[in-house]
């Protein structure tokens, strides 16, 4: 069967160069970096270099990058470790209705806890009001929590200006950069910000591995207690084989970052077109040119999106849903609710996420075999009139939950 | 996720469409689940002789409609009221669990189908 990938916001094959130099590490240079004898010294000297090559990506210095164990666990430590911190200031965080869940569901626990958290709206483009954020800020704000592009819809959010405005009000910002590493540019002196994550299984590198820039100076308190590692700021003998990968794939996003998205982005270019020309009342989620280059979120109208999803998976495509159905919660996704979309049509989205490995063919071959399924599914939906070409009018009662 | 039942009445779904001369029609639904199913049948002497459905919905939505005209057509109202949610989940080998509430709505648009025509013949 074929199989053709277009769901890189999710996850990324390793990347062969990745895989290569990670190796060795799980082999001959098992010993502990730190070790004072000659077993530690070539992981140590080879966590330096991953550290290096992630300051290079982030253009900050070796000494602002913890290593994590995930993008979940960075976006906790920065927003815990944080305002944990700084209680005796203040007990406000300012963040958006379309964050990751690991922002969300921490800031969630946070409330809980006795935190004040402004949960900022988004528009139907999925673009925050800078103008309301400034408002939101308060004497007792410590923190404004906002990511650097949405996972769903690619949106790219303004962080350079969010960074300019917590700075002019001597507040932190934290930005949640897992799925803008390595598509677009990212430094942390133009975006201003104070802490900024990353993951590296979205960079072609290993699962289970991220890291978190810290500003010099910016006081964080660890989750994980132990002992000098990371600068007493994350404790646990290091993953130094994954520390390695990660270290190379950032190598590599900096080295070929302009070259694969300007080809991506024409691959989804292309795709997103093709599908809206091709499939009637097809309409796209999100700012149409603020947005990652690889990202498509189309909204496929009187369809739902798991079984589109399923169907596509048959002919060997994989892409996700804009239904939270998919990953074992029952509703619609916060995001594009969060958007002004109706949930059937919510319902109805999916994500196509492209990568280097996608090719014009790959494209071709979805715009070759999705117009029908979408026809065939349309046929069968009570939303739909075949006959008339239009949406069906009904009413029905309300079941379930 | 999906057992081998639910993927083949899934991608090979049995009665879909609309009964011509529909004397029974129940539409029911849970836009926030994104599951919207109308079954439509043809009663003739307390026998359903005809039942097709058409479903917005996911891979549970679809084929517990699917299953649920396979179990009723052909059989008495009496029979027919007995299929629960849960006859229908089972008979396709189960579903995952959090599709059990949510779009196993199969035999809820059945029983509504069933008391629209009862409500049609006694006018």
């Amino acid at each position: 069967m074929k199989k053709i990938y277009f769901d890189h916001n999710a996850t990324t094959p390793v990347a062969e160069e990745i895989f290569e130099a990670m190796v060795s590490y799980l082999s001959d240079e098992w010993g502990n970096p730190s070790s004072i004898h000659w077993a530690g010294r070539a992981p140590k000297k080879a966590i330096d270099e991953a550290r290096e090559n992630v300051s290079a990506l982030l253009n900050c210095t070796p000494q602002e990058v913890i290593f994590t164990g995930s993008g979940s666990e960075g976006n906790n430590l920065a927003i815990k470790g944080t305002v944990f911190s700084r209680k005796a200031k203040g007990n406000h965080i300012i963040t958006t209705r379309v964050e990751h869940p690991s922002v969300m569901s921490t800031l969630k626990y946070l409330e809980r806890e006795g935190f004040e958290v402004t949960w900022l709206d988004v528009d139907t483009e999925g673009m925050i009001d800078l103008a309301q954020l400034e408002k939101s800020i308060t004497p007792k704000t410590v923190l404004i929590t906002i990511m650097s592009a949405n996972n769903e819809t690619g949106v790219i959010l303004p962080v350079g200006e969010i960074g300019r405005i917590a700075r002019a009000h001597k507040v932190l910002f934290h930005t949640d950069a897992v799925q803008a590493a390595g598509k677009v540019p990212l430094n942390v002196k133009d975006i201003n910000c104070d802490l900024l994550t990353i993951s590296a299984h979205k960079l072609y590198g290993p699962k289970g591995v991220g890291a978190l820039f810290v500003k010099r100076g910016v006081r964080v308190v660890p989750i994980i207690h132990g002992g000098h590692h990371e600068r007493r700021r994350r404790g646990g003998t290091e993953n130094v084989a994954s520390i390695v990968g990660l270290g190379k794939a950032c190598e590599m996003a900096l080295r070929d970052m302009d070259e694969v998205s300007s080809r991506v982005r024409a691959l989804r270019d292309r795709l997103e077109k093709g599908l809206m020309e091709k499939i009637p009342y097809t309409t796209r989620n999100g700012h149409p040119e603020n947005r990652l280059p690889n990202t498509a979120n189309l909204g496929f109208e009187f369809v739902e999106g798991e079984s589109l999803l399923l169907n596509l998976d048959m002919l060997g495509i994989a892409a996700s849903s804009g239904s939270a159905c998919t990953s074992g919660s029952l509703e619609p996704s916060h995001v594009l609710i969060a958007m002004g979309i109706r949930p059937e049509l919510s319902h109805g989205s999916v994500r196509f996420s492209l990568g280097r490995v996608n090719t014009a063919e790959d494209v071709d071959y979805l715009l070759n075999k999705m117009p029908p399924i979408v026809e065939r599914m349309r046929s069968m939906s009570p939303l739909w009139s075949a006959e008339e070409g239009k949406r069906a009018e009904i009413s029905f009662e309300e079941k379930g939950h | 996720m999906y057992s081998e039942k639910v993927m083949n009445h899934f991608s090979n779904p049995r009665n879909v469409g609309e009964v011509e001369n529909a004397n029974g029609v129940g539409t029911v639904g849970n836009p926030q689940c994104g599951d919207i199913m109308k079954l439509t049948i043809r009663v003739e002497d307390d026998i359903i002789k005809d039942v097709k459905f058409k479903t917005f919905g996911c891979g549970a939505a679809i084929a517990t409609s699917s299953m649920v005209t396979e179990l009723v057509k052909g059989k008495s109202l009496d029979e027919a009221e007995k299929i629960s949610n849960a006859t229908v989940a089972e008979a396709l080998d189960g579903l995952p669990p959090v599709k059990m509430h949510c779009s196993n709505l199969a035999a809820d648009a059945l029983h509504s189908a069933i008391e629209d025509y009862k409500k049609n013949e006694s006018k």
